[in-house]
């Protein structure tokens, strides 16, 4: 492979300056990037672990009462943290459904918020991909498109965000923390994954020499705990990305929907969420008529990139299982199967 | 050398014999090796000053390389070799010649043409892996390219000449017309199916060494000797001057049966340099020059009559090769053993596109066209109101339909017995959509009727008992995780009539006697026939001696009248009247004795007798009714293949198959783009083969059957059987779940939702 040079940068400062270079990227648990590396896709000149830094890895509460995660905390221990299940249970059930345990017990909190689609274009030096070289061209439109966007495409891009993570986080309004010659700012998930448009592709929104420091979960969003679920579906029972995922959470009143929430994941280049879907429920009583009126609400608009359109079909029904099953109640304890709609099944054993 | 591995003895290692050594199920002898990591796969050998190499593939699916920059490849600090076409060293025989039995045309720098994506086109060899991989990147190849055939279904067919490794293409029995306008019904169903790729986990991989004219080259391989002399030919040399080692394969699947273009560049890039040259595959570069299944597009008719009893059968497969060779898998095959008819027409097409040459993957043939013949007779059971089970007694073969022979043994009622009790599978409704789980997720039965034949090769081996009462055998034999270690060892002891913990097994090296092929189920009947005909002889060397010898208590006994047990020699009638092993030897005066034995079927046998392993699997599976999800939530096989030897691998072997089996319906597809011919998901995360939670229970049960004709062993196979019947039982209780019919496998969750 393409000769690098290895960093290992003593504090984030050091860090930050060390990624302003040209052709540097910053390695977390290397799950995703060290594959891109492999594949040609990724040809960094220097590479610059981040994996030590200090002080990224804890996981503190706030005295506003918000949860503020490192951007080095191991998705495997955050997902069974005491605070986020109690919280934050979708979050943790939605970490669990992803990947392996494994690749959980590697990758990080910041290197799945910016992971990189699954585009088996993005994935192929050989192919055009305005993502990978901006102005290229998109050769997935046209090609095999069973995992691409329905809603929130351009021509420019048609790809999709492939974290389970992110998609409750988008509901939950989570907002990250970024370090940068400039100091640090802070942006919502949303911002974080720009969509397309007719001139950029929507990669991540951080820039060279900037390193993502922390997830902060706002107060307030643990309201949700009580109603709150993921539910993906996959073609296989684990160990598979998304097909569409949902995220749905409640804040109830008694038998009434004081406010909700509701991300689709596998749908668009980032967690999609509709404000008027999400608006129709509060004040009413959960109900199958009303969480599928919510679900055409959120999925209004969407058609399809190439071969894809049972996705919106799938899209729909999934925000309404994701509603149904929120409604129900969060479960006293993580399904065996986290984010399964084979969740009943099985011993309890996650896997 | 050869591989010996140490037996665990005494109670600690954790074997209690009773009675023979076969049938009992042994742990494996290499399993400690295994987990613990000293187990040396190919790419795990790192002789002294070793080579690097990387191959470059193609991007493109058909045309030529028009330009490589080999100057930028072999400026790279550490690159020491660059190999194109314009430079490779020449081969005695050219790639695009076939050599020996299972040889294809492969690809091996002949030219500048490209005939399908990932094709090898440079081979950069270097000081370390990571700088090959960054000479390969750096050719930076240019094409001229033609646009690729891809779409299967917009290429035209032909009439195929033969399909698999030289099979007759057609075969037919009756009067199929006739048989169809007698007919009371005639069911007629197209089914698809797609590529798939072996992906075992060990990659490809060889490490060559030259030593003078002698090359040693560690490679995984199921056929080792026979595959030594396809090397040796291919580089003109005394096939003894080549050591071909392979103890231990991460997975065959039939795709390690054959030389492949990679292994033929390394070897001539380590007599080019003088040094040792290793190449391991990149899991995309699997994808490529080293086989896949075919993909089918099949055709069914049932004539049947009112009782719903076969009046004619017909299975045209057209099948899909590559442009230049003529591998076809031979899914026809499936339907010309298994039920009854008095008319059967099987045929072939074939379909070229531009990807690598098909071969033989786990139940090539058998797996693709039992999905379609076990779907079809699911769906015209259906119109006649027929139980799927019933149906299937209904249709029973008493003998072989193909031929009229009789079986050399059938135990499948029994299979279809012992598997629907176990199953629970009386009072499945005939509707579909009728039963819903506690969850409100459609639930479905399904079966499917197992087949495979139970072929035999021809192996030799050799015996020797020490004088110490222990014994060494030898037979080039190949494990590839199915358990050939322990289950061929086992069956050796018994030949010569000792402890398996007394005895030394060398296999799975090309200075041993010829094992045959670790391939189409008959490596257990084959080498291990082999080993106990060694072990037998060794035996009746030894009887001789002994009752030959006035000092011994079996002195004027015939050889016939003398039993071997337990490393003693004693009177058939008098068990009492006996001694050991080493007192005969002794009193000879004789360090060893040594026995051969060779493996192979009787041909009257062969000629008069149909052989197959026979099975029923039972599916239950759940949908999610609203998002096309599906599970398969109760898998159980009954399989009856002749004599057991080791319980715990046949189950282990019978269950992989029958996982197999859940990846072909439900997973597992290639899939290339339209455009380019790239295979876009060459990958573990986007070719999805089951993983753990996919198989939430899985049985299978071996029915006893005896069979006096297949070997004196009575040994039939249990290594691709499972996957057939399995892949139709899940597609029906699919159905049975949910009353959609997917004939396109695999099946997805979109062709599920209304
Ligand atoms: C086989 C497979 C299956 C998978 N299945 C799933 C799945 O089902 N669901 C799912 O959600 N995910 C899945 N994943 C993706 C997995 O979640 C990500 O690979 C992982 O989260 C990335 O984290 P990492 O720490 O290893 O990131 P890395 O690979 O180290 O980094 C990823 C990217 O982020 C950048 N980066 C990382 N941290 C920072 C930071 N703090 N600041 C700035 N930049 C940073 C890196 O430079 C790189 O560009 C799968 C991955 C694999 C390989
Ligand atoms: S969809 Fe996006 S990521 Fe995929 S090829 Fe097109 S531009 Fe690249």
């Amino acid at each position: 492979m393409t000769p690098f040079e290895f960093i290992r940068p003593a504090t984030l400062a050091e860090a930050v300056a060390a990624g302003a270079e040209p052709d540097s990227r910053y390695l977390a648990g290397g799950t995703n990037l060290l594959d891109l590396m492999k594949l040609g896709v990724a040809v960094p000149r220097r590479l610059i672990d981040i994996s030590r830094l200090p002080g990224l890895d804890r996981i503190e509460a706030q005295p506003d009462g918000g949860l503020r995660i490192g951007a080095m905390v191991r998705n495997s221990d955050l997902a069974r943290d005491p605070a986020v299940l109690r919280g934050h249970p979708a979050v943790a059930e939605a970490l669990l459904s992803g990947a392996s345990a494994q690749l959980r017990n590697a990758a990080t909190v910041g290197g799945n918020l910016l992971q990189q689609t699954r585009c088996p274009y993005f994935q192929d030096p050989a192919a055009a991909c305005n993502r990978r070289d901006p102005g290229a061209g998109c050769e997935a439109i046209g090609g095999v498109t069973r995992g691409h966007a329905v809603l929130g495409w351009t021509e420019t891009c048609i790809a999709t965000h492939a974290s389970d993570f992110c998609v409750p986080l988008a509901a939950l309004d989570a907002r990250v923390e970024i370090a940068g010659p400039g100091g640090t700012r802070e942006v919502g998930m949303a911002e974080l994954h720009p969509l397309p448009d007719e001139d950029s592709a929507g990669n991540p929104a951080i820039r060279p020499g900037e390193v993502l420091t922390a997830l902060v979960l706002p107060p307030g969003s643990d309201a949700f705990a009580g109603h709150s679920r993921y539910v993906k579906l996959r073609e296989r029972t684990s160990f598979a990305f998304a097909v569409v995922s949902a995220a749905a959470m409640l804040d109830m009143d008694g038998g009434t929907i004081r406010a909700g929430r509701l991300a689709l994941g596998g749908v668009a280049a980032r967690p999609w969420r509709v404000a008027e879907a999400e608006a129709l429920l509060a004040g009413q009583a959960p109900d199958a008529e009303l969480f599928d009126r919510v679900a055409g609400v959120l999925t209004e608009g969407a058609h399809p990139s190439g071969q894809n359109g049972f996705k919106i079909a799938l899209a729909r029904r999934i925000a309404v299982r994701a509603l149904v099953a929120a409604a129900a109640g969060t479960p006293a304890r993580m399904p065996a199967l986290p984010g399964s709609v084979f969740a009943s099944e099985g011993d309890l054993t996650h896997v | 050398m050869s591989d010996v591995i140490p037996m665990p003895v005494g109670p600690a290692g954790g074997h209690v014999r009773l009675g023979s050594n076969a049938g009992q199920s042994m742990t494996r002898r290499d399993g400690i090796a295994k987990v613990t990591g000293t187990a040396t796969y190919a790419a795990d050998n790192r002789p002294d000053r070793l080579l690097h190499a990387v191959y470059a593939s193609a991007s493109i699916a058909r045309g030529r390389v028009t330009f490589l920059d080999t100057a930028a490849a072999e400026a790279h600090p550490g690159v020491v070799m660059v190999m194109t076409p314009a430079n490779r060293p020449p081969l005695a025989i050219h790639p695009d010649e076939k050599v020996g039995m299972f040889g294809q045309k492969i690809e091996a720098l002949q030219d500048d043409g490209v005939r399908y994506a990932g094709q090898p086109i440079a081979l950069v060899v270097a000081e370390t892996l990571e700088a090959a991989a960054e000479g390969a990147r750096l050719l930076a190849p240019r094409y001229e390219a033609l646009p690729p055939r891809i779409d299967i279904d917009a290429q035209p067919r032909f009439e195929a000449e033969t399909v698999g490794f030289g099979f007759p293409a057609a075969h037919a029995v009756g009067d199929l017309e006739a048989g169809l306008a007698a007919a009371a019904r005639v069911v007629e169903r197209d089914y698809v199916t797609p590529a798939q790729y072996h992906n075992a986990l060990e990659p490809h991989a060889i490490v060559a060494e030259w030593q003078g004219d002698r090359l040693i080259i560690d490679t995984p391989n199921q056929a080792i000797v026979m595959m030594r002399g396809v090397f040796a030919a291919y580089f003109d040399m005394p096939e003894e001057n080549l050591l071909l080692r392979s103890p231990y394969l991460g997975g065959g699947f039939g795709s390690k049966a054959a030389v492949w273009g990679p292994q033929l560049l390394v070897i001539l890039a380590a007599k080019a340099l003088g040094r040792p040259v290793k190449l391991a595959l990149r899991r995309d570069q699997m994808f490529g020059p080293v086989s896949h299944r075919g993909a089918t597009r099949q055709k069914l008719r049932l004539g049947l009559d009112a009782e719903g009893r076969l009046t004619a059968l017909e299975h045209r497969a057209a099948a899909v090769g590559s442009s230049f060779e003529n591998f076809f898998e031979p899914a026809g095959r499936a339907s010309e053993n298994l039920y009854a008819t008095p008319a059967m027409a099987m045929s072939h097409e074939g379909i070229r596109i531009d990807t690598g040459t098909p071969g033989a993957m786990r139940a090539p043939g058998e797996a693709s066209g039992s999905a379609a013949l076990e779907s079809v007779m699911d769906e015209a059971a259906f119109e006649l109101g027929l139980d799927p089970l019933e149906f299937r007694l209904r249709n029973y073969a008493e003998t072989d339909p193909a031929t009229g022979n009789p079986f050399s043994s059938k135990a499948l009622r029994e299979c279809y017995a012992q598997g629907a009790a176990r199953f629970g599978w009386a009072g499945r409704p005939l509707q579909p959509r009728q039963m819903r789980d506690a969850a409100g997720l459609l639930t479905g039965w399904g079966m499917g009727t197992a087949i495979f034949p139970a072929p035999m090769f021809q192996a030799t081996a050799r015996a020797v008992l020490r004088a110490d009462g222990s014994a060494v055998v030898e037979t080039a034999a190949a494990d590839m995780g199915q358990g050939a270690w322990t289950s061929l060892a086992q069956i050796a002891a018994d030949g010569l009539g000792i402890d398996v913990s007394r005895l030394e097994f060398r296999s799975g090296s090309s200075d041993l006697p010829d094992a045959g092929v670790a391939g189409g189920s008959g490596h257990t009947a084959t080498a291990g026939s082999a080993l106990f005909n060694a072990g037998a002889d060794a035996v009746a060397k030894l009887a001789e001696l002994a009752t030959k010898d006035p000092a011994s208590p079996l002195f004027g006994a015939g050889n016939a009248a003398v039993v071997a047990r337990d490393g003693r020699l004693m009177l058939a009638d008098d068990e009492s009247r006996g001694e050991a092993y080493e007192d005969i030897l002794a009193r000879a005066g004789l360090d060893l004795i040594e026995g051969h034995g060779k493996g192979v079927r009787g041909e009257a046998e062969a000629q008069s007798r149909a052989m197959f392993s026979h099975g029923a699997v039972f599916a239950e599976v759940k949908v999610d009714p609203d998002l096309g999800q599906v599970r398969v939530s109760r898998l159980v096989g009954a399989f009856a293949a002749g004599r057991i030897i080791n319980p715990k691998l046949a189950d282990s072997q019978l269950k992989g198959g029958m996982i197999w089996g859940i990846g072909f319906a439900l997973q597992e597809e290639a899939i290339h783009d339209p455009r380019t011919g790239r295979p876009v998901n060459a990958d573990l995360a986007g070719y999805h083969v089951p993983v753990n939670a996919d198989v939430p229970h899985v049985e299978a049960i071996t029915v006893h059957e005896d069979d006096p004709f297949v070997n004196t062993l009575g040994v039939k196979g249990v290594g691709e059987i499972g996957i057939t019947g399995t892949v139709g039982a899940i597609a029906n209780a699919v159905w049975h779940a949910t009353g959609v019919r997917v004939r396109r496998f695999p099946i997805h969750p979109e062709d599920l939702i209304g």
